[in-house]
């Protein structure tokens, strides 16, 4: 046996072992090392930006933290792009992966959800006088949008006759057009309507209903078993004493709405 | 070069692209008879109104002629609602045009105002003509026909750049060009179709000028 044939075989052991040592049970893993590896996005505000002190933060890094406080363990950031992020948790990089992942079917198929965390919707928005519950009450209104954006495409659909909607070239000249006076509604996402509140207008953006739903969840490994339980029973309790309620005030400026 | 170009793809917006092209029509007929006519006064105020008043009116030609098209919009449309004054989107659009070609049109027939000699106001009062007469029949017709060309030029030039009001959300030609756009994602079709209409409307607008011109100044005055 050669130098390079040797090279070759201790490779391959060690790729067909890897395997064997990533089957441990990835909890065990955590609770033994004192370390909790999360995923999280740095370019996606308010969910994961870079601070002015070089330190992430946002919505997604708070709820690293809230989950390992709660595991009484240390956590580690490991910033993420949305394409890498599930690579990232199939290379066994990281444990967890927080970054405002949305639920679908071709993800399901490789990695497993936990709860929802995080609301991310789109919906229509508009201040507490104007009464809309649903797409037919909108005949009449005027009410603003982003050109081309999902929410235009599916409000074109369900609008009814005699609705005025005034498509802007930017989400900016959507916020502008609200917070103007100019259009009554506005047809966006929950994060651009953090946007608008976050200024404090004298017309708050309030949810009147929803286009398109797609919370975020934690994505995880699967055959994962006892970490999902336990990261879902820290869901559920944080969710409960408010702390998940203080952080969606911090980074979303609204409440969780009830499917969470 | 092998992208295959899809026409037919734009067919089911056609009444979208029309109803674009009347609004851009409406926009520039507005525009430009009421921004012509702002041009007119203020080039009167400028050269011959009265002391108080020149420096009112420049000030306000130096303001527009020195400031972007599409901020001028902007404080118009987003800005005014603040201080409680709400236009819609094609009253804002309408009044940023006549605002601007006010501006630009002053400067022009100010010119032409300046050419006239100052025989021919004192002929026009030795006739028995008012002040007024005298500026509307003996100065203000053989000026515009002298800078008419540059009027022209200036109002083709406010036609093409009135394809920024999509930005509030008029509907105009451009909106209907970017609403298209952003429906079939055939950009390269679309916007070679609203090229081809906003040339065919530049030309039309200049014949349409060029006949305004005829009719206005039958004789060759100068």
């Amino acid at each position: 046996m050669n130098r390079r044939m040797l090279i070759s075989a201790l490779v391959l052991a060690a790729l067909a072992g890897a395997p064997l040592a990533a089957l441990a049970d990835a909890l065990d893993d955590i609770m033994k090392s004192k370390v909790l590896k999360v995923a999280v996005p740095q370019d996606f505000p308010p969910f994961g930006t870079v601070g002015s002190d070089r330190a992430p933060k946002g919505y997604d890094i708070d709820m690293a933290n809230l989950i390992g406080k709660a595991m009484g363990v240390t956590v580690e950031l490991v910033p993420v792009t949305s394409a890498n992020r599930i690579p990232y948790l199939q290379t066994k990089k990281v444990h967890l992966v927080i970054s405002s992942l949305g639920k679908n079917p071709d993800r399901e198929k490789v990695i497993d959800f936990s709860a929802a965390y995080a609301p991310f919707f789109n919906g229509v928005f508009g201040p507490k006088e104007i009464v809309v519950a649903k797409a037919e009450d909108l005949a009449g209104k005027t009410i603003g949008v982003t050109r081309g954006a999902v929410e235009d495409l599916k409000l074109s659909e369900i609008a009814p006759k005699g609705t005025t909607i005034k498509r802007y070239e930017d989400n900016n000249g959507t916020i502008s057009a609200f917070l103007s006076g100019q259009v009554q509604l506005v047809a966006t996402g929950n994060i651009v309507a953090a946007a608008i509140l976050e200024r404090n207008p004298p017309k708050k953006p309030e949810i009147k209903f929803l286009i398109a739903n797609s919370p975020c969840h934690i994505g995880l490994n699967k055959e994962e078993p006892k970490l999902m339980a336990k990261v879902n029973e820290i869901i559920a309790a944080t969710r409960k004493d408010g702390s998940l309620d203080v952080i969606a005030q911090k980074w979303l400026a609204q409440d969780l709405p009830a499917d969470i | 070069m092998n992208y295959k170009f899809d026409f037919s793809s734009i067919g089911n917006y056609l009444p979208v692209l029309f109803s674009g092209i009347l609004v851009t029509i409406e926009l520039i007929a507005v525009g430009a008879v009421f921004g012509v006519g702002l041009g007119i006064f203020c080039a009167w105020a400028r050269s011959l109104g009265p002391a108080w008043l020149k420096p009112v009116v420049a000030a306000y030609v130096e303001l527009i002629r020195n400031t972007p098209f599409l901020i001028q919009l902007f404080f118009i449309f987003f800005g005014l609602p603040s201080i409680g004054v709400q236009l819609t989107e094609m009253q804002g659009a309408m009044l940023t045009m006549v605002i601007n070609l006010g501006a630009y049109s002053c400067e022009i027939v100010r010119a032409g105002i300046q050419a006239t000699t100052k025989g021919q106001f004192e002929a026009g009062w030795s006739l028995g003509m008012t002040r007024f007469e005298t500026f509307r029949h003996v100065v203000l017709i053989p000026a515009l026909h002298r800078i008419w060309p540059a009027l022209s030029s200036q109002i083709v030039l406010v036609m093409l750049g009135s394809a920024v009001v999509s930005q509030i959300a008029a509907e105009d030609l451009s909106f209907a060009a970017n609403f298209i756009q952003s429906r079939n994602f055939r950009a390269f079709e679309i916007y070679f179709v609203t090229t081809a209409i906003y040339l065919a409307l530049a030309i039309a607008l200049r014949q349409l000028l060029r006949g305004v011109g005829w009719w206005l100044f039958p004789r060759k005055a100068t």
